[in-house]
């Protein structure tokens, strides 16, 4: 009797449970929502929200859900965030995600629980080579892709020699390896600081007896306004020039300010492009919000998106797993940065701008769009990666 | 790297300036350790407070100076109510008790100013003033806004080395170190005492933290880490000693910032580029325990002990 009643309720307790599946899209967005990498997170928030406000609370026809987590910036939290949404909330897409330390620690949990994950920010190269998986795509960039870009640019100016900082964590290692991978000129010094160090004087002093033709740093979020603001406050800006990758952007800009007119960024997007579907994702975004977005929110946007073409192309049937891989892979969506294609890795084969950050006229400062430094550019792991 | 004169007199320049934030930040706490013998581990939440009102204030008022008070008074009054409250009834209890409680008082107090100010960090401008940089050595600008913290702190030593040789106060207080009981059974009132006693370190704390926050994220939590930098220079300094934790300070302050600097350089002269590379960050960050670890091994009391107990 008793085995009969449990058999009984653990039937209707897997009906109730796969109903409810069949019913609700369950996105899990893991970002940095606190500290000094929060202005980043927000852009995350922000950029998911307002595109499944636009797709009417719908992904694929099916109702829409976004869970959110808090990393901390912080590996064991992001990871014990992730195992947490694929066990017990059982999300069908992972999305977010801002440090690359942060996304090697929660990488295996959620590929392994078969969900398919969007990455919205960082890139580290073991996930673009060797670890690569079928169920894992970037929506944003590999690391080493913006400042081989900007490593480039530097090169084409004669740019003798340069001074290079970054964080010491995956992603900043990654940044400074993608530059050198480009760049022909003098390294003076490769430098790395720890990843919540405040204070950057000691490195600045540095610096100025180091004597460089300019600086080339990576430092996201509130590390970038600590350490520009702290870099014009050393008066080091009208003597070495500073370049750099997702330090000067529109999170960091607001605070920073006249500190980096002038200066150079290398990126995938900025809001300053002139295509059709990024002129209105901007202006949604700030009427909705009340700033201007940075990469983070555009990249967490196509996120959004392309797991809703995913979900349509399998007509809402979430157990095709296959199916959605092979709809995200297409990347049939308006993207904010114009083409995107993926390679076969699943990262993003796309332009990389170089922007000056400049005075808008409403006083902002915002990165203008100079030129194209490398077009249609694919990162330096995919022939790393076993998937064809 | 070529390493001149000038190079390391600059790099002693910003060990100093990093040594007298730790000093303000160490003196509330030898002294509430020295003479109340009371763990605070809360200490690095007045500093937080301090560069979260001054911030704010700075938004509102518009001017440095207004904010800096206001974190001072904020903190100030901060500090005497948490001493009201719940530190009175924890004099008498053991050291784990205290630790309990001010640990949780840490944790408190950064979920509320999230609460109140938002999880995403605050930034202050340095003041318009101050923003320039003034040439000491020849061909190495330095930031104005730093040497005015140089100065300040300095001033906030002096100040506080006069009240504790010279005013009736610094007797009490020096003789509250010494024996406790005695000074009560004088007619003193002790409680009151410790009342402003604890208030002194709260605004000094807070100063550090108004001083901080034009240069740093100013964010919850923020105060952890200088808590345990604290730590280590009053236990280098020698517990409920003002002179040993200016001393302290400063020495933890230059070691850190010349370990961090020329310890890569330095091991690159003797081992490979990748070995300094790695090796050189790695022992840099370590460098300050080493130090108190030596300290201690040869003066357990840590430099300059109070007399008795």
């Amino acid at each position: 009797m008793n085995g009969k009643l449990l058999a009984a309720l653990s039937a209707l307790c897997l009906m109730s449970s796969t109903s409810y599946g069949a019913d609700t899209v369950k996105i899990g967005l893991i970002t940095t929502l606190s500290g000094p990498g929060g202005v980043m997170g927000r852009n995350h928030r922000d950029g998911a929200n307002l595109a499944l406000e636009q797709l009417g609370g719908k992904i694929g026809n099916l109702k829409g859900e976004i869970i959110y987590a808090d990393d901390e910036q912080k590996p064991d939290v992001g990871r014990q965030a992730a195992e947490q949404m694929v066990k017990q909330d059982k999300v069908d897409f992972v999305t977010g995600v801002i440090f690359s330390n942060v996304l090697l620690a929660l990488y295996r949990p959620v590929i392994d629980s078969g969900a398919i994950m969007v990455g919205a920010s960082g890139g580290p190269h073991e996930v673009a080579g060797e670890m690569c998986s079928p169920n894992f795509f970037s929506a944003s960039w590999q690391n080493d892709q913006a400042p081989e870009a900007m490593g480039k640019y530097m090169t084409d100016q004669k740019i003798q020699s340069v001074f290079l900082m970054a964080p010491n964590f995956a992603a900043g290692r990654d940044m400074l390896a993608g530059f050198k991978r480009y760049y022909k000129g003098k390294i003076v010094a490769e430098l790395y600081t720890n990843l919540n160090q405040p204070d950057y004087q000691a490195e600045l002093s540095q610096i100025r007896f180091a004597k460089p033709k300019a600086v080339f740093v990576f430092y996201p979020g509130g590390l970038g306004i600590q350490f520009i603001k702290q870099y014009a406050q050393a008066g080091l800006q009208k003597d070495f020039p500073l370049y750099s990758v997702y330090t000067q952007n529109e999170t960091t800009l607001p605070a920073i300010g006249a500190a980096a007119n002038g200066n150079f960024e290398t990126g995938f997007w900025s809001p300053d492009l002139k295509n059709p579907a990024n002129v209105a994702f901007v202006k949604a975004f700030r009427a909705k919000y009340g700033y201007m977005p940075a990469d983070y929110a555009a990249s967490s946007y196509d996120a959004v998106n392309l797991i809703d073409s995913a979900v349509k192309a399998v007509n809402g049937d979430l157990s095709d797993k296959k199916g959605m891989i092979a709809a995200i892979k297409q990347a049939k969506i308006h993207s904010v940065r114009g083409d995107l294609k993926f390679n076969n890795n699943h990262f993003p084969i796309e332009n990389f701008y170089l922007f000056k950050i400049v005075k808008a006229a409403d006083g902002s400062y915002i990165r203008k769009e100079e030129s194209v430094v490398l077009a249609n550019h694919g990162d330096s792991y995919a022939s790393k990666c076993p998937m064809k | 790297m070529n390493i001149n004169i000038f190079f390391l007199l600059e790099q002693l320049l910003n060990g100093v300036q990093f040594g007298v934030m730790l000093f303000l930040i160490s003196a509330g706490l030898t002294l509430v350790f020295g003479i109340m013998n009371l763990i605070n581990l809360a200490h690095g939440v007045l500093y937080m407070l301090g560069a979260y009102i001054c911030a704010s204030v700075i938004q509102a008022s518009g001017s440095f100076l207004v904010g800096v008070a206001a974190a001072i008074v904020g903190s100030l009054a901060a500090g005497i109510v948490i001493e009201l409250v719940t530190f009175r009834p924890l004099y008498r209890r053991t050291h784990l008790d205290q630790v309990l409680v001010t640990f949780g008082l840490t944790l408190f107090f950064n979920e509320l100013v999230r609460i109140i100010w938002g999880p995403t960090a605050l930034y202050a401008a340095v003041p318009a003033a101050l923003s320039g940089q003034i040439d000491i050595l020849p061909g190495a600008p330095y930031p104005t806004y730093r040497l005015v913290i140089i100065g300040t702190g300095i001033l906030a030593a002096v100040f506080l080395y006069a009240l504790v040789s010279y005013t009736r106060i610094g007797m009490l207080i020096r003789a509250g170190a010494s024996n406790r009981v005695m000074v009560e059974a004088l007619g003193v009132n002790i409680k009151l005492l410790y009342t402003f006693i604890f208030g002194l370190g709260a605004a000094l704390a807070a100063l550090a933290g108004a001083l901080a926050g034009p240069i740093l994220a100013i964010e919850s939590g923020m105060g952890n880490g200088m808590l345990i930098l604290a730590l280590v220079v009053i236990v280098i300094g020698g517990i409920g000693s003002i002179r040993g934790a200016f001393i302290a300070s400063i020495l933890v302050g230059t070691v850190d910032t010349l370990g961090r600097t020329m310890l890569r350089p330095l091991f690159a002269t003797f081992l490979s580029q990748a070995t300094a590379d790695q090796a050189g960050p790695a022992i840099a960050s370590m460098l300050i325990y080493l130090l108190m670890a030596f300290i201690l091994f040869f003066r357990p009391q840590g430099l300059f002990p109070p007399r008795i107990r």
